[in-house]
């Protein structure tokens, strides 16, 4: 029972691992960035499972709700900024892609390594 | 002056990092070129100041937005700080002042404002990482510098750079989410991300299991930033590959502001706090900084590709530096964190003479170098005083960190002398890698058709400098032994 009562770390971790696995095992370089960018959504709801608190609510403070269990703020706005580094990490990725694509004509990365072993 | 003066901490990081649009803006090669060489001397300027301020005992702090320190993002700069910061700075200046020739040939003019600004926000995330007293924060920073650091090495004109630099990007991402995965558990257990406060919370929970896997995660995922044997597979590709100016710069500091956080957590976080882990940390570093230092050495002797042959060697000096870490003793970690300084330095001068090379060589392969000497005397002369303080000769900074280690590694008794044994049998095989370069330069027969001339003045100007400086540090080594002696102590004194 404790163990499934865990059951988003579960899906954190099986996410996280998804994601690792296509960024290893893929040789297509679109694939391993999906695979880059699955890892991180993982990390991301790690860090907003741990500020739920509870029968906790919206951490929104008026004067008539201070004795109100409330949410912890935090973990959510660190995790906006690192969804800000994922997205400029994809972005520069995909970019690099299509300059390989340009140069290589392909995006295999087996093909890649042929070619520059010529 | 005096009104900016207590927001140095912070205008450290503030300087390049606004500097970095106004250069993008400034659409002239030349012109953005000066005024991000004058942010970086700058920076540089302000790290000195710094310095001086740790030198005389007086503690920085700075509390960004005035916020108190457990909630606020506190910045603080110690003599490990101090150290990195001037290594990072100085590295950048000389960089940027040496390299408007270089660049040219590697970088289109239009490109070249886009490409400064890109190094200025290297620049602001390495230091943003040294000043910042928040683990949050620091990978905030890391990214802003990888990021940034990515598009440098993309910029050269070789397409081999491409996959080199999305190799790097992969490695370089999962390193720092692992490190981000490990910052969430630990204030999954402790509320907090301030180091210090989490250095004195964390000793109620340390016998969890998140704890330990947070140090699992944490020490791997800056590992493989750090390029720490065997997780260095992207390096010698990225550096092989990058304009042979970013070669200088990243070579000179970015690994080892990985291994400052590494440093940084195991030492104040984690080994005060953690049972055994002292003991962990020695076992994990000390057989993977020996496998580092012989197998790089080892391929460095058969690399044919002279930029490569010096990245492999880099690989083998930091683990230097994670073997003097390793060895948890005030005397080790002073030779670890000197070797940082002295291979700045050595690294810096030998990859400003293949920049120099650069400017006639096409192809950087030890037999396209023959006979090389004759045409670019000043160059070679550098390459080798550099070369010489790379092996640790007497009279060059390379020996200073060395001795240190040797006298360090000597205390440990039977195992210290097989790992002298070991320090000895890697300089040995330094003075064979360097020697196939000096060799194919200076004996074997020029090429007749080469039209190879000495490289530009500021170029050799600052190769010149840097080796002046390995010498100078080498013969008056006061100052960085000063500051790599109380960060030892610093670090040391953290655990109990």
């Amino acid at each position: 029972m404790e163990l499934l009562g865990l059951y988003y770390y579960w899906v954190f971790a099986a996410l996280l691992m998804i994601g690792f696995y296509a960024v290893i095992a893929k040789l297509n370089l679109i694939k391993k960035l999906i695979g880059l960018s699955l890892f991180q959504a993982a990390v991301f709801l790690l860090y907003i499972t741990m500020g739920k608190v509870e029968g906790g609510t919206a951490p929104i403070f008026t004067s008539d709700n201070a004795d109100r269990l409330f949410s912890n703020p935090l973990p959510q706005v660190l995790i906006l900024t690192a969804i800000v580094v994922g997205i400029s990490t994809t972005s520069l990725g995909l970019g690099i892609v299509i300059r390989i694509k340009e140069e290589y004509g392909t995006i295999e990365e087996n093909e890649i390594q042929e070619i520059d072993r010529q | 002056m005096t009104g900016l003066y207590p927001h140095l901490p912070a205008l450290q990081v503030v300087v390049p990092m606004l500097t970095a649009p106004l250069v993008m803006l400034l659409r002239q090669r030349r012109l953005s070129w000066a005024v991000a060489s004058a942010a970086s001397l700058c920076a540089f300027a302000i790290a000195v100041t710094l310095t001086l301020d740790v030198l005389a005992d007086r503690e920085i702090t700075y509390l960004m937005g005035s916020w108190p320190a457990p909630w606020g993002i506190e910045l603080g700069v110690d003599a490990f700080s101090a150290l990195m910061l001037l290594i990072v700075t100085g590295a950048s200046s000389l960089a940027l002042l040496a390299g408007a020739q270089s660049l040219d040939r590697d970088i289109e003019a239009e490109r070249q404002p886009l490409f400064f600004a890109a190094w200025l926000l290297v620049l602001a995330g390495l230091a943003g990482i040294l000043v910042t007293a928040d683990a949050f924060n620091i990978f905030v920073f890391m990214e802003i510098s990888s990021l940034a650091s990515y598009v440098l090495v993309a910029g050269g004109p070789d397409r081999r750079a491409l996959p080199a630099v999305f190799q790097y990007l992969i490695m370089g991402t999962i390193g720092a989410t692992f490190y981000l995965i490990g910052v969430g558990l630990i204030y999954l257990m402790t509320g907090t991300l301030n180091l210090a406060d989490m250095e004195l919370r964390i000793h109620d929970v340390a016998d969890q299991r998140p704890i330990l896997v947070a140090a699992g995660f944490i020490t791997v995922g800056l590992a493989l930033k750090a390029a720490i044997f065997p997780l260095h597979i992207w390096l010698p590709n990225a550096y092989t590959y990058a304009p042979n100016v970013v070669t200088v710069f990243l070579a000179a500091c970015a690994t080892k502001v990985s291994i400052y956080i590494l440093l940084r957590f195991d030492f104040f976080v984690f080994q005060p706090n953690l049972q055994g882990h002292d003991f962990q940390f020695v076992y994990f570093l000390m057989p993977l900084s020996l496998l580092a230092i012989l197998i790089a050495s080892g391929v460095a002797m058969f690399e044919p590709n002279l930029k490569r042959l010096l990245a492999w060697s880099s690989v083998a000096q930091i683990g230097y530096i994670t073997l003097g870490a390793s060895l948890v003793s005030v005397t080790g970690i002073t030779a670890g964190l000197l070797h940082i300084f002295n291979h700045a330095l050595a690294k810096g001068a030998l990859f400003l003479a293949v920049a120099c090379l650069g400017m006639s060589v096409a192809r950087m392969r030890i037999d396209s170098i023959g006979g090389i000497a004759q045409k670019m005397p000043w160059t070679m002369a550098a390459f080798v005083l550099a070369g010489l303080s790379l092996i640790g000769v007497p009279g060059t900074a390379g020996f200073i960190s060395k001795w240190y280690l040797i006298t360090a590694t000597f205390r440990l008794g039977s195992l210290g002398i097989a790992l002298v044994a070991v320090i000895v049998v890697s300089s040995l095989m330094a003075v064979v890698y360097i020697w196939r370069v000096v060799e194919a330069a200076y004996f074997h027969a020029p090429d007749p058709d080469s039209t190879a001339v000495e490289a530009p003045l500021p170029l050799l100007l600052a190769t010149w400098g840097a080796v002046v400086l390995n010498f100078y540090f080498g013969l008056m080594p006061a100052i960085p032994i000063h500051l790599a002696t109380s960060a030892a102590q610093l670090l040391h004194g953290h655990m109990r």
